[in-house]
């Protein structure tokens, strides 16, 4: 097992290299300019020193042997002495990467920023979708072709075929404009201190939390359901019975322990998504989360920005696929890694 | 079949717990009323009868273009000038009437009263006494010196041009300022004038020239200011919260006690906020659907406020070659081969295009609130407007098509488009950057253009790209690989000097070309000695006569068909009933007044 995992941190560090290469050449060769949002009188000999002022003119090897240098050796230097309170070399003059368009901002000061409102809206979906759609998704199977089973299974295909813009909309429409029920913008410097922000803090985040946990319930409880109804015909399970087992201790024991083995993963596999926030949630509900911070730079051509979290978003997928691959071999005793 | 009791314990569980937080989250909380809960008559209850420092609470202002930075030296888009504009003052700025007012500085300096020198060549400034930073250390003559001195860092990578023509900046005292020129100047409010180059402190910001600028992250964020208001928290690209500055001037003001800037989604996510559940009191910027913003308003919550300065939508015209098979020379002009158009040079079919396009439309049914159909390139402030041109607001499009029989462009192989007589058939490629707006104007005149037998074909270029300084791309509009293009443009500051001077030929150094790395400003390559030579008395015009010259370059562009004006454009914003103050001239930022911005009594 040890060395499983050894071998698949070694490779991965590769695989990270190349990704970083991949993402900076795309960026670097694709169109646009950060100077475009300014003023229009402003003349063009004026974007060119601005443009030049931001380092956009050296050639793009250069650019990125720079990033990586800060990207792995400067700003995780940072992070121990912020952590730890000791000076570690020139920390000083050691360059940071910085925004374009936040010009001197440093992008993993941005990163950290929004953190917290990704990990609130998001994960808290994220947790009440796996909560509501694991029962529900061993139920509908439990009771297969049910009423139950119907109403789930229509609940899940409107799910997963609405989008979130769609969904989004029709919610603010309705529970915000209408009924004037929640806000839509969403306040990033509100701090709950007491009852009364903690009930504002659950009104504004109810809407996203809602868009978002509707479309991964239905994903999820639909893969458990597939799940438990394969194990249920499983002659294990004949067995089970056969041998006067309760219904209950069938049921828990075996067939959702096991049926559960996919599902986990599954959940697991999508844990880096919460960090990467959601793009189109947050961006409707103007939540400040990462995932509105990458579509923000994308869209003013915040380079640093966009190569750095998208670089972290890679960092966080290898990661959790490790991960999900090593609790496939705890919880599935057949799976032996050597 | 037995019923699992775990499952329905479980299910019932959940669907408590989901119970629990609808409730939780519909349960009317204390401290803010929402939308549909707010009484309908304005929220004046609890203010004192007048307003004062800080009286009259929150100020909700919503931005869906982010703020980024508070440093307007390095901006990344105008909505940082608005953000930065409620801590930094100028030295002058202009009033609703467009009208110069002291801030920083005691007195307008002119001619009259000897501020300005008889040669044109200072301008000399005495600070009001007592200002205090918002430290509360005392602004000084330093200041303003450095202030210059920090754009003036080609290294800083400055992104205002209000220094353009200035020589040095230097200090004759404590509180007197004397800025030189390098040219004789006749308008000399650049410099410190208006939300484009206020004063920055130099105590903060002395580490921060040149290429430090760049990583003055802490500078930039929360710079010192003089104005109404100081910076209580900043995040980048989403909010600011704004706190009173303690040492503001008037003891009376701002009547806010907390301003904060909000992101939103869109444009008419920001018109939402405002004007159907009023969680804003102002949004910025709604190039909005003019039918659904009147319907917003119509809900009684806001008011829409059209701010005209004088900024035009144009089509500008090509008077090089850009046909892709010219390679290295496409459209390139140079003094010994102006490369010319193989119809567009000619002043009829230029002529011809302009007659065909309704404005009206374009500007009634695209813009709404916010443009007026114009004929003119220099549009605003009134005193530079010309009249001589308004019978382009009439479509014409027999008159077009006459013109062009007249004048030789026949369609000859009666395919419905008109050839010229060496039998070049006048097809048109018409580019601009992607936007709702932009593309049905692109539509619309596309149809217009068929009438008159012209071919266009549209090409829409990513925003991103095509106002950016890339010259790598070929897509930017400088580079100008199209016969046609459209984008507003317009003077930042009432005088038109600056603005003017982008049709300058200067024997081409101001024509975007490979030599000066595609960054002249004359986009059309329209050469004309006497254009340049009507500039040259500009430049030492002064009071009346400068403005009857602003007037005859503009008709000079204009009656050359050098570019097309389309839409007077205004900045459109709606503000909530509760809220008075806001009053815009279209030169300043929406919030040039805030410290006199208060709720409704």
């Amino acid at each position: 097992m040890g060395q499983y995992i050894l071998r698949r941190v070694l490779t991965a560090i590769p695989t990270l290299f190349f990704i970083s290469f991949v993402i900076f050449a795309l960026l670097a060769l694709s169109p646009g300019d950060p100077t475009a949002n300014l003023p229009p009188s402003l003349p063009m000999e004026i974007k060119l020193r601005v443009r030049e002022a931001l380092g956009m003119n050296q050639p793009m090897p250069v650019r990125y042997v720079r990033w990586l240098q800060q990207f792995m050796v400067n700003e995780p230097l940072n992070a121990l002495e912020k952590a730890t309170g000791i000076r570690i070399g020139d920390s000083e003059n050691r360059l940071r990467i910085t925004s374009w368009t936040a010009r001197g901002k440093p992008v993993i000061d941005l990163i950290i920023e929004r953190l917290p409102q990704t990990l609130w809206v998001v994960g808290l979906a994220y947790v009440i979708a796996v909560l509501i759609a694991v029962p529900l998704g061993v139920f509908s199977a439990y009771k297969q072709n049910s009423l139950f089973d119907q109403i789930a299974s229509v609940i899940a295909v409107i799910g997963f075929s609405l989008p979130t813009f769609f969904t989004g909309v029709l919610v603010i429409q309705f529970f915000a404009v209408r009924l004037g029920w929640f806000p839509t913008l969403y306040n990033t410097t509100l701090r709950v201190t007491d009852w009364g922000t903690f009930i504002e803090q659950l009104r504004q985040m109810a809407m996203p939390v809602f868009v978002l946990a509707f479309f991964q319930i239905a994903t999820i409880s639909r893969f458990a359901r597939s799940s438990v109804i394969e194990n249920l015909r499983m002659d294990y399970v004949r067995t089970a019975r056969a041998k006067g087992l309760t219904e209950k201790a069938v049921v828990t024991r075996h067939v959702v322990r096991n049926s559960l083995i996919p599902v986990v993963t599954l959940v697991a596999l999508g844990i880096p998504g919460i960090f990467g926030g959601a793009i189109v949630t947050e961006q409707i509900f103007a939540v400040n989360g990462i995932g509105q911070l990458l579509i923000l730079s994308i869209q003013s051509n915040d380079l640093p920005v966009v190569q750095t979290v998208l670089v972290i978003f890679s960092v966080l997928v290898i990661v959790f696929n490790l991960i999900a691959d090593i609790l496939y071999g705890i919880l599935d005793p057949r799976i032996r890694y050597s | 079949m037995k019923h699992p009791r775990l499952w329905r314990m479980n299910h019932l569980f959940f669907l408590l717990a989901l119970l629990a937080i609808i409730f939780a989250a519909c349960a009317p909380p204390a401290a803010a009323p929402t939308a549909g809960e707010q009484p309908a008559a304005p929220a004046a209850a609890g203010l004192p009868p007048e307003p004062g420092r800080g009286t009259d609470g929150e100020l909700v202002l919503v931005y869906w273009q982010e703020v980024s930075i508070l440093n307007p030296y390095l901006a990344s888009g105008t909505k940082d000038f608005h953000g930065a504009s409620l801590i930094l003052d100028p030295l002058l700025e202009f009033n609703e009437n467009v009208e110069l007012v002291p801030v920083l500085a005691e007195e307008v300096p002119t001619l009259e009263n000897g501020g300005v020198s008889e040669d044109l060549m200072s301008i000399t400034y005495k600070l009001r006494p007592g200002i205090l930073w918002s430290d509360g250390t005392p602004l000084t003559a330093e200041d303003v010196v450095f202030t210059w001195e920090y754009c003036a860092d080609p290294a800083t990578g400055c992104t205002v041009q209000n220094f353009v023509g200035v020589a040095s900046v230097e200090a004759l005292d404590e509180l007197t300022v004397r800025v030189n020129f390098t040219d004789p100047t006749p308008y000399p409010y650049t410099a410190f004038v208006g939300y484009l180059s206020p004063i920055i402190q130099k105590a903060q910001f002395q580490n921060c020239k040149g290429e430090a600028a760049q990583a003055c992250s802490e500078q930039n964020t929360n710079p010192i200011g003089t104005g109404p208001y100081k910076v209580a928290e900043f995040r980048a690209n989403d909010t600011v919260v704004y706190a009173v500055n303690e040492n503001y001037r008037n003891p009376n003001q701002p009547h806010f006690a907390r301003v904060i800037i909000k992101g939103a989604e869109d444009a008419s996510a920001s018109a939402r906020a405002v004007l159907e559940t009023g969680e804003a009191d102002y949004g910025w910027n709604l190039q909005v659907e003019p039918a659904v913003l009147l319907d917003m308003e119509a809900k009684g919550k806001g008011t829409i406020m059209s701010a005209f300065g004088a900024n035009v939508e144009r089509i500008l015209i090509n008077f090089t070659n850009p046909d892709p098979n010219l390679g290295e020379k496409r459209s390139l002009w140079t003094p010994e081969d102006p490369n010319p158009h193989p119809f567009l040079t000619d002043i009829n079919v230029r002529k011809a295009l302009s007659m065909a396009i309704d404005r009206n439309i374009i500007a009634e049914q695209l813009y709404g609130p916010g443009g007026k159909p114009t004929c003119n390139l220099l549009a605003g402030p009134p005193a530079v407007a010309s009249t001589n041109n308004d019978a382009c607001l009439q479509q014409d499009i027999e008159g077009a098509n006459k013109l062009l029989d007249e004048a030789g462009y026949l369609d000859s192989n009666g395919d419905g488009i008109r050839e010229t007589p060496d039998g070049v058939p006048l097809r048109i490629l018409y580019q601009t950057s992607t936007n709702a707006v932009r593309q049905k104007t692109q539509a619309l005149i596309q149809q217009w253009w068929k009438q008159i037998g012209v071919e266009t074909e549209l090409k829409n270029v990513e925003a991103a790209v095509f106002f950016g300084g890339d010259p790598a791309s070929p897509d930017t509009y400088n580079k100008f690989y199209a016969d046609v293009e459209m984008f507003t443009n317009g003077p930042d500051n009432p005088d038109p000097q600056q603005y003017l001077a982008n049709w300058l030929c200067d024997g081409g150094a101001n024509i975007p070309s490979p030599a000066n790395n595609w960054g002249g400003s004359n986009v059309e390559r329209w050469c004309s000695e006497e254009y340049d030579a009507l500039f040259a008395q500009l430049r030492t015009a002064t009071g009346e006569e400068r403005n009857r010259l602003a007037i005859a370059l503009n008709d000079m562009l204009v009656q050359n068909y050098v570019a097309i004006p389309l839409v007077f454009r205004a900045s459109v914003s709606a503000y909530s009933n509760t809220l008075s103050g806001p009053n815009i001239s279209g030169f300043e930022t929406e919030e040039w007044n805030i410290e006199t911005w208060h709720r409704v009594r």
